[in-house]
């Protein structure tokens, strides 16, 4: 018979869980940390992680990135049109993307081709166990599988996000200067003008580097923590990527609010 | 140790990454427009700065000749000091007068110097002596409606 006790039990295991997760996650991250001797010193490893996160990411990022700086080009255009400053197409479409969508959209599709793929692949080794059979040959599987994948998407995370920016800017230009007409000078002077290096490109470097940081652990994480069965690996790439996005766009706000606070 | 084809995607990833820095750094943002490389400070006192922003352009007939660095209040003469870098290249006579202007209707705030005819120059960590402060809009009406109104009661 269910009774208040047993609501208290339905809400507190699973919050229990979440913190114990939370907790070995912590762990975790401190362990790959120091166990990442491995994969700098081995560097074909890690460069080979960067092959697979990095440069097979290539296309899906730099399609999305021209296709986002077309879309804001037409959108920022229309917009502008009706306060006759056509020339600020420039500023909106380079400071977006690089204050916001260069790192949040990359962090996303990283996430998504990436991040699945390094839970799914860690995830099956450790179900056809050959976690366990590194470890019995002296082997440690931090050091040797989950390191250089973390190092190599953390390296790969930010150079896709300012590919993906450029690209963006790229497409605002195709639109905004080769099919509508804007000025061409005003439209790159205007966005030299208020796009700082410090304060916009370097903040968004920035974002994209903690995105990197995140994504890559919750990826691993989720690959080391799973179910060792189909169903428990097929679970751990859903929440690596829905627990990514969550967690990146958390983290923008709250990056947002430190970096960007209109107080200049 | 052998190199493989990897390496070579790798380092074709890296460069493309860099690159993209590069782009955003040189053409997109100011890195290389904004760097005064040799710059003195000038002071100046203004009753109202209006919108003025640190990082703000300073210009002179128009052209970019330093940027705003420092904004605050002294609370001693109840005025907004402002201090600007100025690109060590120029130099401005005494009688140079710093307004605030507005680029535009809706633009942003720049510090205009228009240049008077003194021989001898103002030196780093001078003060500006001449000053005209921003144009606040309100006053500016309410002025007008005021003259108006003044203007009514004379005919009368």
């Amino acid at each position: 018979m269910p009774g208040p006790l047993d609501l208290l039990r339905k809400i507190g295991a699973p919050t229990v869980d979440r913190i114990w997760r939370l907790g070995f996650a912590a762990r975790f991250f401190f362990a790959i940390l120091t166990h990442s001797g491995t994969a700098f010193r081995r560097l074909p490893l890690t460069l080979r992680e960067i092959y697979f996160s990095g440069v097979l990411s290539l296309l899906i990022i730099l399609v999305s990135g021209l296709f986002v700086g077309l879309v804001l080009g037409l959108q920022g255009y229309e917009t502008l049109q009706r306060y006759g400053s056509t020339e600020a197409l420039g500023i909106l479409v380079a400071l977006s993307l690089v204050r916001e969508l260069g790192p949040v959209v990359a962090g996303l599709l990283f996430a998504s081709r990436a991040g699945s793929s390094i839970t799914a692949e860690i995830g099956l080794m450790k179900t056809t166990e050959q976690l366990k059979a590194m470890d019995m040959m002296a082997v440690n599987p931090l050091a040797r599988v989950v390191a250089p994948r973390f190092w190599g998407g953390v390296v790969s995370m930010p150079l896709l996000a300012a590919m993906f920016s450029a690209m963006g800017v790229f497409g605002g230009w195709l639109i905004g200067v080769v099919f509508i007409g804007v000025d061409d000078g005003a439209f790159w002077s205007q966005m030299q003008s208020s796009v700082d290096f410090r304060y916009d490109i370097l903040n968004g470097i920035i974002k994209s580097v903690v995105f990197g940081f995140a994504v890559s652990l919750i990826a691993v994480f989720e690959g080391y923590d799973a179910v060792p069965t189909a169903e428990g690996v097929s679970r751990a790439i859903t929440r690596t990527v829905v627990t990514s996005a969550m967690t990146i766009l958390a983290l923008d706000f709250i990056l947002t609010s430190f970096m960007f606070r209109g107080t200049s | 140790m052998n190199r493989t084809v990897i390496d070579l995607w790798v380092g074709f990833f890296v460069a493309l990454g860099i690159a993209a820095v590069l782009f955003l750094a040189l053409k997109v943002g100011n890195l290389s427009a904004a760097h005064l490389s040799e710059t003195y400070v000038l002071q100046a006192k203004f009753d109202n700065i209006g919108g003025l922003k640190v990082r703000g352009p300073v210009r002179s007939a128009g052209v970019l000749v330093g940027r705003i660095a420092d904004i605050r209040f002294d609370p001693e003469s109840y005025q907004a000091v402002v201090t600007m870098n100025i690109d060590g290249r120029y130099r401005f006579p005494r009688d140079t007068f710093a307004s605030i202007y507005t680029a535009g209707l809706l633009g942003e705030q720049y510090i205009g110097f228009d240049v008077g005819g003194d021989e001898k120059m103002l030196q780093p960590g001078d003060t500006v002596k001449m000053t005209q402060s921003a144009v606040v809009l309100e006053k500016l009406i309410s002025q007008f409606l005021f003259g108006k109104a003044a203007e009514g009661q004379d005919s009368k």
